[in-house]
């Protein structure tokens, strides 16, 4: 029974594979963005793309670059939360491509109850939790017992619930702009506590939600690797026919994930609007992008939790450098056409680990049979 | 002109860590049939494709009439007049039987489809070698007899000249089956060369003139069938003596675990019911044995009892208790274990570890699982050692292994264990052998026998009438959604068992 | 009324056109679900097209060259998800999606840098060309036929075309047996692969034609960070709804046309713009629709039985 265990190279590793194919995606959707920086103005095409690397970097001084850094990483939060929402979804075997929704609806329920109910921080943050929960939940609902594709289910839901949340803070709004008031001094006990990072960062922006969503990643990924519910959410998501033959309640599954996966993206719109770094514009017309983005998130940090924590840094620095550009020569959309090429270059990850997995085990193959040959101790074998 | 019309001369395919032919030779004469026969995985699949150009071999050579060939793709070998009859059919359910036949040789006037001549052709060619068939009807809604004529009807149409078939009686009646028999000898007698894939040995007996063998993907040797017996043949392919028959106790029945009353299961397929009407009994210490062609309300009965499906109707109590509307968890506990038909759709999770599907059924019980929720890894390890061990299920990785990975024996053999471990009241076992090789098939059987004798009840779902016969010790065959007569296995025989299965024969009395 | 008929005509051409793409990338067996980003694509495409050709450039050759670079810039773009899905065999609602995004950005990025470089000032995404659109405008017996009618009349000859292919012709025969039963295609020669990359990029060309026909309904300028707005997915309710069949598509899209064309003009009647119902609800109308619609439909649903399952010929 005990077969002797071959060693393992390093590249032999899953998550290792990983992220060498995450690297990769990232090199080359950075390549094709130089390529199309070239191909739009040569001449500023170096300076654009070191702009987009270097974000905040960019500025002058350490103070400054110390408050962008805040800046970036209170954007960072809500997307880490909307890639924990596509990775959740995935890992159970759906496609959450309605974050965006669910982030619209959270953003709706918080701000409301903040500036219309004057509830305090962690009331709205609860509605905002509901609302995307509810959201999600009817995707899984609709996809358990109506057999609807949750991809194009969701993206219904997102459209509905960008005009249903713009009707809502339609009432809240600021008289002269198409913004709704500021949380900050509409209703101060609306804003997050700020925890005292604010001195840090230099950054009035930085708050409790920072750390708020590092603990809700740990949550997860323990969630998934160590519970029982993680271990019949997945077994639903690899087979649903075999958790019900398990007597799994699969459609309840199925559901729960998607109201789960719900929560955590309106989780992470709350988490953005409550601390009164934008306000919503009521005459949007399209859904903000931080629920598409948590899906390049998602996948290049290789559908592990802690990895979308690095992974949404990543794509929110490169989002923000964006706003670096020279205007005059780019559109500051050229870091959206690098994280929507990273994702499609995500695509392929699976192939690539394949690939890289067969030549490792094509080689291991040829040395176990290099080594059984010289242990036979006659020539043969050896060469393939 | 070459004596041979086919000779795979040496042939070697290998896959990633597995040589599925080592050195394999095989020739063929005009007019003969020829049975290739070997044991699930000894290799017959590989070879028939490697001849039909699916897989590319990595050494040796194919002679066809004697020239040297290369077969790239489906294409070349039906050029070369080759035509395969696939052991799952290739046909497009949502076409008719015409388009199927016709696809890939349309005959057209610009781009457009010109049926009417292919038509005239297919009639034709039906009536000549007695093939049945409906042109117009679609796949999906003829029976697999003449889904199976209907790919026949496919290599003629092509006038193929060499014709494989892979497996062809699996899912026939024992009289279909003879019927079968008969078209393959009208059509070696009209010339055309036959190689039948099969391990099932009395077919070859009966049909083959010759019979090559091939073990765990060697060439054993090459046979006339004239000149040898069943057990010859059947040592040639194990490599060793086999008993055909199980050896078992009388059976000592006890009281009833499983009562089904006037059970009724709605069909996914149909507008009538897959279950009609259904009522019969399991007792302790007896394998009842449900026998009947694919697809006559097997499945759904089983569904309907371990509760996948609801029921329409009736009801179904274990150990005297009511289960009718149970939960399929509350089934399991209450003592309900169920090998399922298809281990990869029902039986396991192919992503999880085996040690994650061997709790598959217990993962929520508190050795598993603290009261927090959080599993107990440790435990789940030991206890998959345990079993690993004790029903020898074989892996790369161990208990860590992923289960995609293991071969089907392997995995068939862990949901046993697991189903068998769980000590139940009643095993449910539909199938349990499909596709394995004659050392699993042995295993598991005796592992069934065990149960009986352990004052178990058994219910087994078998299609292979050899496994009905032998292991069973009451039958009840199913047809039409119906238990049309009951058998003590001791005293029938399986022409008798074929009439009721194939529905020209039902009991007085039964419903 | 008149111009509700016009606006539910437009939107279901539109419909037709891409639900029709759809159809055909499913029924080779590959999902489009970036069908939004290619309608982006070839939008972009007929655009530039408008925007270049000289003034003067006689109305069919505008035509021509219009639906010509649209169909062009769309089957160029759809064979992205031809290489990921079929050769790559990667996650095809992934690559969609990144398609998706992928059509927005390239496009703003694009349509910027041109605009920019005409006059440093202008930064928008949008596109003009109304004289294009006029060109169009011929007057057929006291009757103003304006572009859209042209857009019509090319969605019903795609729709009777498509019809035909499908069920008519030995490549139909070939493509919907690679989405059914790829394992039976090949067995008989057929190239599963080959016949994949000509359904999507039949579904590219629809698309990109539904893009430009999408644009230059009822408007003479486009802004393209705001894409689509979901049309691309809506028709690919309507394929659900219509269960894969050109003609029954045909009719969902009608049907749909109609409630996305409320929300163009429920103002002009007066007992709509009078009920007490926000004007939003109007603009979620077609949306909640398709969900409606699909919560009823999808149950039964009759899908190729291939479509979304990477083909691997060594797999069987």
């Amino acid at each position: 029974m005990n077969e002797r265990k071959p060693k393992r190279s390093l590249l032999d590793r899953q998550g290792i594979q990983t992220l060498i194919a995450s690297l990769l995606c990232i090199v080359l959707g950075l390549l094709v963005g130089f390529i199309a920086l070239l191909i739009i103005n040569p001449g500023g095409a170096v300076k654009g793309i070191l702009a987009i690397v270097k974000n905040f970097f960019y500025l002058p001084n350490a103070r400054m670059q110390m408050q962008y850094f805040g800046s970036t990483l209170v954007k960072t939060a809500p997307l880490i939360m909307c890639s924990l929402s596509v990775l959740f979804a995935y890992k159970v075997g759906l496609f959450n491509i309605g974050a965006a929704g669910q982030y619209v609806m959270g953003a709706g329920a918080s701000l409301y109850c903040a500036l219309a109910l004057n509830m305090p921080w962690y009331v709205c943050l609860i509605a905002a939790i509901l609302a995307g929960g509810i959201l999600g939940g009817i995707s899984g609902a609709l996809k358990a017992y109506c057999n609807v594709n949750e991809v194009i289910s969701c993206i219904m839901l997102n459209w509905i619930s960008l005009y249903s949340v713009n009707t809502l803070l339609a009432g809240v709004k600021e008289s002269t702009s198409p913004y709704t008031k500021a949380v900050d001094t509409s209703n101060p006990s609306a804003m997050l506590p700020t925890l005292g990072l604010n001195q840090v960062f230099g950054n009035k922006y930085v708050t409790l939600a920072l750390p708020l969503v590092m603990v809700v990643a740990v949550v997860i990924f323990i969630l998934l690797e160590k519970t029982k519910l993680g271990y019949e959410l997945k077994a639903t998501g690899a087979n649903r026919a075999a958790a019900k033959y398990a007597g799994m309640r699969e459609n309840r599954n199925l559901i729960l994930t998607m109201v789960i996966s719900g929560g955590l993206a309106a989780m992470g719109a709350s988490l953005f609007y409550l601390t009164g770094i934008e306000q919503w514009s009521v005459t949007q017309s399209s859904v903000p992008g931080m629920g598409f983005n948590g899906i390049a998130a998602a996948f290049l940090g290789g559908l592990n939790p802690i990895g979308a924590i690095f992974s949404s840094y990543f794509i929110q620095h490169i989002t923000d450098g964006g706003g670096y550009v020279d205007k005059s020569m780019y559109a500051a959309q050229i870091s959206d056409l690098i994280s929507s090429l990273i994702i499609y270059l995500c695509g392929f990850v699976l192939f690539f680990r394949t690939f890289m997995s067969d030549r490792i085990a094509k080689r291991m193959e040829m040395r176990r049979q290099a080594a059984l040959a010289a242990e036979e101790g006659h020539g043969k074998g050896g060469v393939e | 002109m070459a004596q041979y019309t086919v000779e795979m001369l040496h042939i070697t395919k290998r896959f990633p860590g597995i040589i599925a032919n080592d050195d394999i030779t095989l020739q063929l004469k005009r007019g003969e049939i020829h049975a290739l026969l070997g044991e699930n995985g000894a290799g017959k699949s590989t070879l028939m494709s490697v001849l039909f150009g699916l897989y590319q071999p990595e050494e040796g050579e194919i002679r066809i009439n004697g020239e040297r060939v290369d077969i790239r793709d489906p294409n070349d070998a039906n050029d070369l007049g080759i035509g395969m009859v696939h052991q799952h059919f290739k046909l497009v359910e949502c076409f008719t039987v015409l388009d199927n036949i016709i696809m890939g040789v349309e005959s057209t006037k610009g781009p457009f489809l010109q049926k009417a001549e292919a038509r005239k052709r297919v009639l034709e060619l039906s009536e000549k070698y007695g093939l049945q068939v409906d042109p117009d009807a679609l796949v999906e809604d003829i029976t697999v007899g003449m889904q199976q004529r209907t790919e026949i009807l496919k290599m003629l149409y092509r006038d193929n000249d060499i014709l494989i078939f892979d497996e062809p009686t699996a899912v026939l009646t024992p009289q279909e089956i003879d019927e079968l028999m008969q078209i393959m000898r009208n059509l070696a007698a009209e010339g055309k060369s036959i190689l039948f894939i099969s391990h099932k040995l009395a077919e070859i007996m009966s049909v083959a003139d010759r019979c090559s063998v091939l073990r765990k993907g060697k060439y054993v040797g090459t046979v006339d069938t004239k000149d040898t017996t069943a057990e010859g043949l059947s040592s040639m392919m194990v490599g060793r003596d086999v008993s055909f028959s199980v050896e078992k106790k009388p059976a000592e029945t006890g009281e009833v675990v499983l009562e089904v009353r006037d059970m009724r299961v709605a069909s996914k397929i149909h507008k009538n019911d897959a279950v009609r009407g259904v009522s019969f009994q399991v007792r302790r210490g007896e394998i009842v044995c449900i026998a009947g062609i694919d697809g006559n309300g097997q499945t759904e009965l089983v569904y309907g009892l371990t509760g996948l499906e609801p029921l329409k109707g009736g009801t179904v109590s274990l150990c005297g208790k009511e289960i009718t509307n149970a939960s399929i968890r509350k089934r399991s506990v209450m003592g309900m274990s169920h090998i399922p038909e298809d281990r990869h759709k029902h039986g396991l999770v192919l992503d999880y570890s085996l040690e994650d599907n061997l709790v598959l059924q217990r993962y929520f019980e508190p050795e598993f699982t603290n009261r927090a929720g959080f599993m107990r890894r440790g435990n789940i390890r030991a206890y998959a050692e345990r079993l690993i061990q004790q029903y020898d299920v074989r892996s790369g990785q161990g208990a860590a292994t992923t289960t995609r990975s293991m071969s089907g024996g392997n995995q068939q053999k862990a949901i046993v264990a697991r189903e068998i471990d769980k000590d139940p009241e009643l095993l449910i076992a539909v199938q349990p052998t499909r596709g394995l090789d004659v050392g699993a098939i042995e295993y598991i059987h005796s592992q069934i026998v065990a149960q009986r004798d352990a004052g178990k009840g058994v219910l087994l779902v078998s299609l292979e009438l050899d496994e009905v016969i032998n292991v069973s010790d009451r039958i009840l065959v199913m047809y039409e959604g119906e238990i049309v007569g009951e058998f003590d296995p001791k005293q029938v025989t399986v022409d008798v068992l074929g009439l009721y299965m194939a529905g020209a024969k039902r009991e007085e009395g039964q419903p | 009324m008149s111009l509700l008929i016009q606006y539910t005509l437009i939107f279901a051409s539109v419909l037709i056109l891409v639900a029709l793409g759809g159809c055909f990338a499913e029924h080779s067996g590959v999902i489009n679900i970036g069908l939004e980003g290619i309608m982006v694509m070839g939008a972009l495409g007929g655009a530039l097209a408008m925007k270049y050709l000289p003034d003067d450039t006689s109305a069919p050759i505008i035509f021509i060259a219009v639906i010509l670079s649209a169909v062009l810039l769309g089957a160029v773009y759809s064979l992205l998800l031809a290489v990921a899905a079929i050769n790559f065999k990667a996650d095809q609602t992934l690559v969609g999606t990144a398609m998706n995004l992928l059509g927005v950005a390239a496009a703003t990025v694009f349509v910027k840098a041109i605009n920019t470089a005409e006059d440093a000032s202008n930064v928008s995404s949008g596109i003009q060309y109304i004289n294009a659109k006029r060109a169009f405008e011929v007057n057929i017996g006291g009757f103003q036929v304006n572009i859209n009618y042209w857009f019509i009349l090319v969605a019903v000859i795609a729709l009777i075309i498509s019809y035909v292919v499908l069920y008519k012709t030995r490549f139909g025969l070939r493509l919907i047996a690679c989405g059914e039963h790829p394992q039976a295609a090949d067995s008989v020669g057929i190239n599963v692969y080959k016949m994949r990359y000509a359904g999507v990029l039949i579904s590219g060309v629809l698309g990109g034609l539904g893009g430009i026909v999408y644009i230059t309904a009822g408007v003479s300028e486009w802004r393209f960070e705001y894409g689509v707005a979901g049309f691309g997915f809506l028709a690919l309710a309507v394929m659900i709804f219509g269960q894969w069949k050109p003609v029954n598509i045909a009719l969902a899209a009608v049907l749909f046309g109609l409630f996305r064309a409320l929300s163009n003009v429920y103002s002009g009647f007066d007992f709509l713009a009078n009920l007490p119902v926000p004007s939003t609800v109007y603009n979620m109308l077609p949306y909640i629709v398709s969900l409606i619609v699909l919560a009823f439909t999808s149950k039964k649903s009759r899908a190729p039985k291939a479509e979304g399952i990477p083909y691997d010929k060594g797999q069987r």
